[in-house]
């Protein structure tokens, strides 16, 4: 990886048990432009109705425990993606969600308890990589999990895709 | 040292002697379910360049979400997926009424012991109810698995859940896997499996180990699982031609947790809203006022569940200021309960019944909620606008005390009717 797994952006911090009806709600699931999806990122999060007019390219989101649970909606990535969002980082990730983001090359990065050392607002570091987050506001540091592996491989081809994408033109 | 069902499976399916966890597997799954969602699937295949689905054998395909049609969007979407099946010659494929996928899937025979099954649904884990290694999985992912037959798989820790005891009169399967949810939090098995085991589990019918098996995805789980046994052969007799062999996990597999239940105190269960894992004792909300009852969908939609509806109602009206709504998980489900009589006498009582598919429960159409309103369900999910409407509540119980609930017009305790 390179230094465009490298983030530095703004936090928004939500809490545990984020589910996909609240990252995307069911009642969007027929939309198929993720300009539209774009729009309803987060709706249903208390708190966070106005996200999509605030946040900034290059935000990250930081979120407590299970974030993502419920559906198997790849919604709940591309409404994110497509908010310019650079990364989420969680205390925990959903398996679904996880598996969704990894496809699907969007950043991710597991940090057990990051939500207590930080705030909204604070500007964050994120180094996929190497899964280290420096917080630039507080001065603090944390380590999380990056990922390895095949997941690594997908998640740096720029998810599933692409990954196969450049498989299948290695074997013709 | 002994292998779990997951490390079994995983390393059979993998090619490989043993696994562990944690590590990741390539796999080649015995079946892929999709639903509504083959129409955006099937978009991704294209783009990824390959023409033919590498495997069109294992593909099962299964319209159930908005069935029939609520609107020109979605009749375009089924239109584009028979367009697809045609094209690919896919065998598998069961129109608008057949039923919810869940329920399809093992009636036609398509959830054998043994198997590796992936879907693009998060409720794929009921088919560990019959011996089969069953997760759910996205869409990206569901369109590699049509493009190169495969697919990459973790190797999840194992929770073994032992379940003994003696079941009270009005307690079911439902009222234990809410207890057991409300008791490790909805990220409490995170991308674990779950094997159940113990008397309580022989004792069960198949349909009430789906229900278990089901709502694993409502604490994180990758998949649950029972083990085989007579019930489970007895119920696949006849439905499929395909040969297929048992998996057990071996008796010094190494577990995470190993977690005994005795549920012979247990009482009927509710999950309140806005998360599944929001659990307590149906006496907590006794009095809970109601607009609708749900009896239906994947976890409870099956001839045992409208059963018991129909002794609790027959004979009786649900309550003026209450609608039921009556969702059969398949077509052989609810001709089975015309058969026997059952729908005579839930119309007779007042309930609505809808065609066989997800209806209410992903709050797309059918049922759908106004601000303010209460709904009582046989559901998995009760997330905020889980049914539509994000003023609205959605609380979770088994179908006795829906159909209990619905002749009282609020939240009652159902032993009392039984």
């Amino acid at each position: 990886m390179t230094d465009e797994f490298v983030f530095k952006g703004r936090a928004w911090v939500v809490g545990d048990d984020i589910d996909t009806d609240m990252i995307y709600h069911g009642s969007y699931l027929p939309l198929t432009d993720p300009k539209e999806m774009a729009k309803h990122a987060l709706e249903y999060v208390p708190g966070m109705e106005d996200f999509t007019e605030r946040v900034q390219p290059g935000d990250i989101l930081v979120a407590g425990k299970n974030f993502g649970s419920g559906s198997s909606r790849e919604h709940a990535v591309i409404t994110l993606q497509y908010n310019d969002v650079a990364a989420v980082v969680a205390e925990s990730f959903s398996r679904i969600f996880y598996r969704n983001a990894v496809n699907l090359g969007f950043p991710i990065l597991e940090v057990p308890g990051i939500t207590r050392e930080l705030d909204t607002s604070d500007e964050l570091e994120v180094d996929a990589n190497t899964g280290r987050i420096c917080n630039l506001t507080k001065g603090t540091e944390v380590q999380g999990t990056p990922l390895s592996g095949l997941e690594k491989e997908i998640m740096t081809a720029g998810g599933l895709f692409n990954f196969l994408k450049k498989d299948m033109q290695t074997v013709e | 040292m002994g292998q779990t069902f997951a490390q079994k499976m995983l390393a059979q399916k993998a090619g490989l002697r043993e696994v562990e966890p944690g590590q990741i597997v390539t796999v080649r799954p015995d079946k892929l379910l999709t639903h509504d969602n083959t129409a955006a699937i099937a978009k991704i295949f294209r783009e990824i360049g390959v023409e033919k689905v590498a495997r069109p054998e294992i593909s099962v395909i299964v319209l159930d979400h908005v069935v029939p049609a609520a609107t020109e969007g979605h009749a375009r979407n089924h239109q584009q997926i028979r367009e697809f099946v045609r094209e690919q010659g896919i065998a598998s494929f069961y129109d608008v009424g057949e039923g919810i996928c869940h329920q399809v899937l093992p009636e036609k025979g398509h959830a054998l012991p043994g198997y590796l099954i992936v879907g693009s649904d998060s409720h794929t884990p009921t088919h560990g109810a019959f011996g089969a290694f069953a997760a759910g999985i996205g869409r990206t992912e569901a369109a590699a698995v049509m493009a190169t037959g495969e697919i990459w798989l973790m190797v999840p820790h194992t929770f073994r859940m032992s379940v003994k005891g003696q079941l009270q009169k009005g307690v079911y399967a439902k009222d234990i896997i809410l207890y057991i949810i409300g008791e490790l939090g909805a990220d409490g098995a995170d991308y674990r499996a779950v094997e159940f085991t113990g008397p309580v589990l022989g004792e069960m019918t198949i349909a009430s180990r789906m229900v278990l098996c089901n709502m694993v995805a409502e604490m994180g789980a990758k998949i649950g699982v029972a083990e085989p046994d007579d019930k489970t052969r007895a119920w696949l007799n006849g439905r499929s031609d395909a040969g297929f062999q048992e998996v057990f996990a071996d008796p010094d597999a190494s577990y995470e947790r190993a977690i005994e239940y005795d549920v012979s105190g247990l009482v009927p269960q509710v999950a309140k809203p806005h998360t599944v894992d929001n659990v307590v004792p149906v006496t907590e909300v006794l009095g809970t006022r109601i607009d609708q009852a749900f009896i239906g969908t994947c976890t409870n939609g099956r001839l045992e569940d409208f059963r018991v509806a129909a002794q609790i109602l027959g004979g009786g009206k649900i309550a003026p200021t209450t609608r039921l709504l009556i969702l059969p998980a398949s077509r052989e489900v609810l001709l089975a309960a015309v058969v026997e009589g059952i729908i005579t006498e839930l119309i007779t009582a007042g309930a609505v019944v809808l065609n066989p598919g997800c209806g209410p429960c992903l709050g797309a159409h059918q049922g759908v909620m106004a601000p303010g309103e209460v709904t009582i369900s046989t559901a998995n999910r009760n997330f905020k606008g889980r049914m539509g409407c994000k003023e609205a509540q959605v609380y979770l119980a088994s179908p006795a005390t829906v159909a209990a609930s619905a002749l009282a017009g609020e939240i009652v305790d159902p032993r009392e009717f039984l």
